[in-house]
């Protein structure tokens, strides 16, 4: 009896060690070959794109011997919850991806490696457009490769907007005429929503932002809050508007990111400012009909927020980690009709290939050649986002602002209140804001 | 003196006893040994995965530490900053507004569903089931239910009003509505548990001290209130105290229906945690912080608690 007592203590006890112990992977074999793991594998939901990718980590094995590609499929991509624990952990990924927004904090907290020395590794890095480039340098070093870059636009139903009478070759060029085309989409009848917006979640501060930027207005100037200005005002003052006198932004305060595309997919909202995904996603998750949407520069167009991704090599890598991480984001990410730039496959496997959802290459001749690829191989129509392409041309890209979280976070309050409050207050609204953001600003 | 003389004069050391007759501490503890295994199993889990992580917030608390660099302290710096944070404030008044709020429902509610169940005759095994059916739905879930219910436009309760003649609601996009439409999610999700323990403890009184209190005449609340409530006292105040610590912790409702919004008016505490460690660039000194405060709150709570308790068992 006793002895199978202490039997069943010793197996429980080794049950409890065995499974809190930690193991680890050894990055190079015994022969010298080099292992990297390499993230943003789709997911098995989605198995064609599954397949195309472990079709080309097996062609870029061909073509590089001695490297071994390990993919991971963390959905999303990039999750800044789980970024710092990951890489403390030593389970980041060598090659891993971060949203434009995180750049200047990954950078900050050495989470991404100096490349500096092994960008021409990347074949056509010099195409890329230098102010896109700009983002992932300082103090003169590289610290990733961007492989998208858009600025947003304005994503519209033209359905709707041929219903409610509106010219839809022609969208609203001006805040002005969003609020007029707004006004006669909500007017088609109940649950029509002319202009979607954001209250919360710090998308409505994000989307604030934005605004303000394509009316002119600045965020912060230095180091200290900008957004109490003429620019400001007229965002909130319109919003609140469009919400009290015109009832055409809806009555649901929308507080994730999601929430608007589905809103708008489900195809009873006029307009939203989106970037060119937008339309994938709508499409491609939201089962919206591909031929409803067109995109238009941000309205008035002063500047937007720029969007995108780069790739990144964790700063733990090896010398030749880095070189085969590297010599992946050339062959999966940068290289005209291969890996990501495979619009032929893309299109022959469903995707909704065709929106102009990347510039980063700009004129240049990758650049011309990957828009040349796209285009003939959309199954999307390409001509109605013309309008975004011309006028995006003239968009002064802008950086997401210092503590620009905790920004969104503060003017969340300001969009949530003209748009639950017919009696706010505005100018109270943007003072309290710019005094809570400026003692946020004097402590970074 | 010559030590080696003293020595050989010495008596012969008495003869050890035979290792045939163990000491009774080796022997309890022969006999222990398995329960003691277990309970070392035990103690490593817990402090693996509970005391260990405290530690650990507590020293985070005082750090500046991006989990990749070197932690730099920083002393009581990430306090400042939670203190100075323009919704700290707001935060505390919404958890305590919640919890009070969460208390009154979910205390009373689940209590009075409770004594309702344990004095039907039928459809007793059919109902208690339906009461509990929420807590089985995962949290999730019965949150997106909830954000259906209270959509401004085709949302159930909007609907309901509609069909009586009331205007709708604003329910989660209102600052008047938006906190007490997070206590009724809350406490339709949590209310199945509560009904279940009271009716345990319910069950567990004499029947003949009802009997007794309806020969002096007592009435259906007179029989609450000088039987029930005093036969339940030490679970109501155990109930009590799960209900504070689990309520000021509140996260999953404001995150998921309300984005701590309209204007912050459900930012909680362990939202703005939530906040400061993976949406304002991994502060999770600050986050930390918060937590730590929030621990001491609770641990006040339990102490409270604890001495209510111990006063009652005396």
């Amino acid at each position: 009896m006793k002895h199978r007592n202490l039997a069943i203590f010793l197996i429980s006890s080794g049950l409890v060690l065995s499974a809190t112990a930690c193991g680890g992977d050894s990055d190079a074999d015994a022969d010298g070959d080099v292992t990297i793991t390499v993230a943003c594998q789709p997911a098995k939901t989605a198995p064609k794109q599954r397949q195309a990718w472990d079709d080309d980590v097996k062609t870029f094995e061909k073509a590089h011997p001695g490297v071994k590609v390990k993919s991971t499929d963390q959905q999303p991509c990039f999750d800044p919850k789980t970024f710092a624990a990951k890489l403390a952990g030593g389970q980041m990924e060598t090659v891993f991806m971060a949203p434009v927004t995180n750049y200047a904090d990954v950078i900050a907290k050495g989470q991404a490696k100096d490349i500096t020395a092994s960008t021409d590794l990347v074949k056509n890095f010099g195409d890329i457009r230098q102010d896109v480039r700009d983002m992932l340098t300082k103090d003169g070093k590289v610290y990733g490769i961007p492989n998208v870059s858009y600025t947003v636009g304005l994503v519209y139903n033209r359905a709707l907007f041929e219903e409610a009478g509106l010219d839809p070759n022609s969208p609203p060029k001006t805040w002005d005429e969003v609020r007029e085309a707004a006004k006669k989409i909500a007017d088609l009848g109940d649950n029509y929503v002319g202009y979607g917006e954001y209250g919360g979640g710090n998308v409505g501060g994000w989307h604030f932002a934005q605004s303000i930027f394509s009316r002119g207005g600045e965020m912060v100037v230095d180091g200290k809050a900008a957004f109490n200005s003429p620019e400001g005002k007229a965002v909130l003052q319109t919003l609140h508007d469009m919400r009290w006198e015109d009832d055409s932004v809806g009555s649901k305060l929308l507080i994730g990111w999601e929430a608007l595309m589905q809103q708008m997919a489900a195809g009873k909202t006029g307009m939203m400012l989106g970037a060119p995904d937008v339309v994938t996603d709508m499409v491609q998750k939201f089962q919206g009909d591909k031929a409803d949407y067109g995109i238009a520069p941000i309205p008035e167009g002063k500047a937007s927020l720029t969007g995108g991704e780069a790739y990144m090599i964790n700063p733990k890598a090896s010398a030749a980690e880095t070189k085969a991480g590297l010599e992946w984001i050339d062959f999966q990410f940068n290289t005209p009709g291969k890996g990501r730039h495979d619009y032929a496959r893309g299109k022959a496997n469903g995707e909704a290939v065709g929106v102009p959802n990347n510039d980063y290459m700009g004129d240049s001749p990758t650049g011309q050649k990957l828009a040349e690829l796209r285009e003939k191989d959309a199954v999307l129509p390409v001509e109605y986002y013309q309008p975004y392409v011309e006028g995006s041309k003239s968009v002064e890209l802008k950086l997401e602002p210092p503590m620009a979280q905790e920004l969104y976070a503060v003017l969340d309050v300001a969009m949530s209140a003209v748009l639950t409050r017919e009696d706010a207050d505005i100018d109270k609204l943007l003072a309290d804001a710019e005094g809570k953001a400026n003692a946020i600003l004097a402590k970074s | 003196m010559d030590t080696t003389t003293v020595q050989a004069k010495r008596p012969p050391r008495p003869q050890r006893r035979p290792p045939s007759r163990p000491s009774s501490r080796r022997r309890t503890l022969r006999t222990n040994i398995t329960a003691y295994g277990f309970l070392c199993a035990a103690l490593f889990c817990f402090a693996l995965f509970a005391w260990w992580p405290i530690v650990r917030q507590v020293v985070l608390s005082f750090q500046e530490n991006n989990l990749v660099d070197e932690p730099k302290w920083v002393g009581l710096d990430n306090f400042r900053t939670v203190v100075e944070d323009p919704a700290f404030g707001q935060a505390w008044k919404n958890t305590i507004t919640f919890t009070f709020l969460a208390l009154l429902c979910g205390y009373v509610i689940p209590f009075a569903v409770a004594i309702v169940l344990n004095e039907l005759r039928h459809a007793r095994g059919y109902l208690r089931f339906v009461v509990y059916l929420p807590v089985m739905l995962p949290p999730i879930v019965s949150v997106l239910l909830f954000r259906w219910f209270y959509d401004p436009g085709p949302g159930l309760f909007n609907q309901m009003l509609d069909f009586v003649g009331l205007p709708g609601l604003s329910w989660l996009d209102s600052t008047d509505t938006a906190l007490i439409s997070l206590v009724i999610v809350s406490t339709w999700m949590n209310m199945g548990s509560g009904v279940l323990i009271y009716l345990a403890a319910l069950q567990n009184i004499p029947g003949d001290l009802y009997e007794a209190a309806e020969l002096d005449g007592a009435g259906i609340f007179k029989r609450i209130w000088n039987v029930t409530i005093p036969q339940t006292r030490l679970i109501l105040l155990l109930m009590l105290m799960l209900q504070i610590v689990a309520t000021m912790q509140v996260f999953i409702e404001p995150y998921m229906l309300t984005g701590g919004g309209p204007e912050n008016a459900t930012v909680t505490v362990a939202f703005l945690m939530y906040q400061y460690a993976f949406v304002y660039g991994g502060n999770y000194g600050a986050g930390s912080a918060l937590g730590v405060m929030l621990m001491i709150v609770l641990l006040a709570v339990a102490a409270v608690q604890l001495r209510l308790t111990r006063d009652e068992k005396r």
